[in-house]
């Protein structure tokens, strides 16, 4: 990102003063942004007794893992007990072969649309489209029904589906914005020296658009992870992906409330969406400047 | 296969890998949004009816005491959501566009909110909020006995406890459109008039920011989108409660659609969700593809 020429430059007292208070303020926003993450982290690590002495910015007296632990394999969600390890994996499974499937056809559509323009390819594209803005409360009903007919209502390859089929939308918008930009000369050259549609896509096309393929694996990944909607309206139960079950163990209402078990539960829950965004910054930020279409 | 049919073939590939994707959309798009718009012109309840029933459930819909509530919620969050992160992050990418040298680091604090669940967000703030362990308590703690905060609680304050996670999540979002927004203003325009004399507020009020509309009109549609289409956050928060203080749009209609299998009203709901996204969307859609 190029950058721009700052318009307070340091000049003399005034300009120092601005300085400042520009790092002041700059500060206190990263601690405004932080301290969730903060008291997050630090109730996970105590215990229940130093909890409830109603220390809530106080960093943890003793270290204790024992909430991690019970979060992850002995926690309540709902009637079972084991932690929210098994609806961990729910959602890895959901999310793989989602993210692979829904990427892999946004980008055979994108390049279709873009590379092999036919008539009607923009009208396609616009009815497409549309589908990556509706509330998805008006499908919620007959997309129950229809899993109930496939027999996939409350399975984790249902949930693969209904991913799928409304993440397709915004890949196949992401490739075509990336298509658009690329040259059509390669193509053209392929296609006179015999190359025909899928061995210009897999030999040519594919390779070419690793960035495109990034960022929309990175996006997809994320919104998919954190999907509630979905997951609580599609699955029961064992089938729920984990933040589905991180609001069960959250918001049940019997027992102690063990906030350190909470809060370890959320951090489990945001690991691998958090894990992606540390290490691909630069992708993920792309992805939302990308998706700022979708929204 | 004869040469000549493998060529008309391959010329229609396109449209043979487009045409199922294409049909996809048309059935799980538009087939399933028809579905839901007739079903809400029937009686059904706890099953599909597909007798035309007139606008009954409408009626229905609003003669029911927690949809106002829901709408109203939605227009206080709305509001409040939209113009928080308007100016949260247009104030952090004007002052992120200082020539900040730890630029980097800094806006990767600012965004990572973005990368949770809005469960997980939910989740920490219900804590940090809590009446009895939270803010309130480390307050009291502080010396200021008679502190209290107990909004998660209060049925006439949930819905702004609602509005302080849902900023802090999204601030940031804004901030990063409005910074990529920022970086695109030509540089040379700004030297020219910091030689005419203009000052840095001069500079940001007349020419910066005018410019700066088209992100604007962006990030407000972005934004709105969200705030309509709110759902875990209150799930995770408040469930909607206390009672349904904090019910939404979103929330009756699930409330009505899995739990009380209301299903012609829970359709009629969504219907109205439908009609104000495209009432926004549309128009926004319109301009940018024609802009392109």
């Amino acid at each position: 990102m190029k950058q721009a020429s700052g318009i307070v430059r340091p000049k003399g007292w005034r300009q120092n003063v601005q300085r400042v208070l520009l790092f002041v303020v700059l500060g206190l926003f990263c601690i405004y942004y932080l301290v969730p993450l903060f008291v997050m982290v630090s109730t996970s690590l105590k215990s229940l007794a130093e909890i409830r002495e109603g220390t809530l910015l106080a960093p943890p007296r003793a270290i204790s893992t024992d909430a991690w632990a019970k979060a992850w394999n002995s926690a309540c969600v709902g009637v079972r007990c084991n932690g929210l390890a098994p609806y961990f994996a729910n959602s890895v499974f959901m999310v793989v072969p989602a993210v692979l499937i829904s990427t892999f056809l946004g980008a055979l559509n994108g390049y279709a649309l873009t590379k092999w323009r036919f008539r009607g390819a923009d009208t396609i594209f616009a009815l497409m489209l549309f589908g990556a803005f509706i509330p998805f409360q008006v499908i919620l009903l007959p997309m129950a029904r229809t899993l109930g007919e496939l027999g996939l209502a409350g399975t984790i390859p249902g949930l693969v589906f209904v991913h799928t089929v409304y993440g397709l939308a915004f890949t196949t918008l992401f490739f075509r914005n990336f298509f658009i930009g690329v040259s059509s000369g390669i193509v053209q050259a392929a296609q006179i020296d015999g190359a025909g549609f899928f061995g210009i896509f897999f030999r040519i096309v594919l390779p070419m658009s690793i960035p495109a393929i990034v960022v929309t694996v990175i996006w997809q990944f994320t919104q998919i992870w954190n999907d509630f909607l979905f997951g609580i309206a599609f699955t029961v139960g064992e089938s729920n992906p984990v933040t589905v079950a991180l609001n069960n163990v959250v918001n049940t209402s019997t027992g102690v409330k063990e906030y350190n078990v909470d809060m370890a539960a959320a951090i489990i829950a945001a690991l691998p969406t958090l894990a992606v965004y540390v290490v691909a910054g630069a992708w993920f930020v792309r992805g939302l400047a990308a998706g700022a279409v979708k929204g | 296969m004869s040469s000549r049919f493998g060529r008309a073939l391959e010329r229609r590939l396109p449209l043979i890998v487009v045409s199922p994707l294409f049909a996809a959309s048309l059935v799980f798009v538009y087939g399933f949004i028809l579905w839901t718009v007739w079903i809400s012109f029937t009686r059904s309840r706890v099953l599909p009816n597909y007798e035309f029933a007139g606008l009954l459930q409408y009626e229905r819909l609003w003669s029911t005491p927690r949809w106002h509530v829901a709408l109203s919620n939605l227009v206080i969050f709305w509001v409040l959501f939209v113009v928080l992160c308007l100016a949260i992050g247009m104030l952090l990418a004007i002052l992120l566009d200082q020539r900040i040298r730890i630029e980097g680091v800094i806006r990767t604090i600012y965004l990572y909110p973005m990368a949770l669940s809005f469960v997980v967000t939910g989740t920490v703030w219900k804590w940090i909020m809590n009446p009895g362990l939270g803010v309130e308590r480390l307050m009291q703690q502080a010396g200021f006995d008679s502190f209290r905060f107990d909004w998660l609680v209060n049925p006439d304050y949930a819905i702004y406890a609602v509005v302080i996670a849902g900023v802090w999540q999204s601030s940031g979002y804004a901030m990063a459109l409005f910074l990529a927004g920022l970086r695109s203003v030509d540089d040379e325009l700004l030297k020219a008039a910091a030689i005419d004399g203009a000052g840095p507020l001069r500079i940001y009020a007349r020419i910066v920011l005018p410019m700066m509309r088209p992100v604007l009109m962006s990030v407000v549609i972005i934004l709105s989108h969200l705030a309509i289409k709110s759902f875990d956050l209150v799930v995770a928060l408040t469930g909607g409660g206390p009672g349904y203080a904090t019910d939404m749009p979103a929330t009756f209609m699930y409330a009505f659609a899995f739990q009380r299998s209301e299903l012609g009203l829970a359709a009629a709901s969504a219907v109205m969700m439908l009609m104000t996204v495209i009432a926004i969307i549309v128009p926004y859609l319109y301009s940018e593809l024609r802009r392109r």
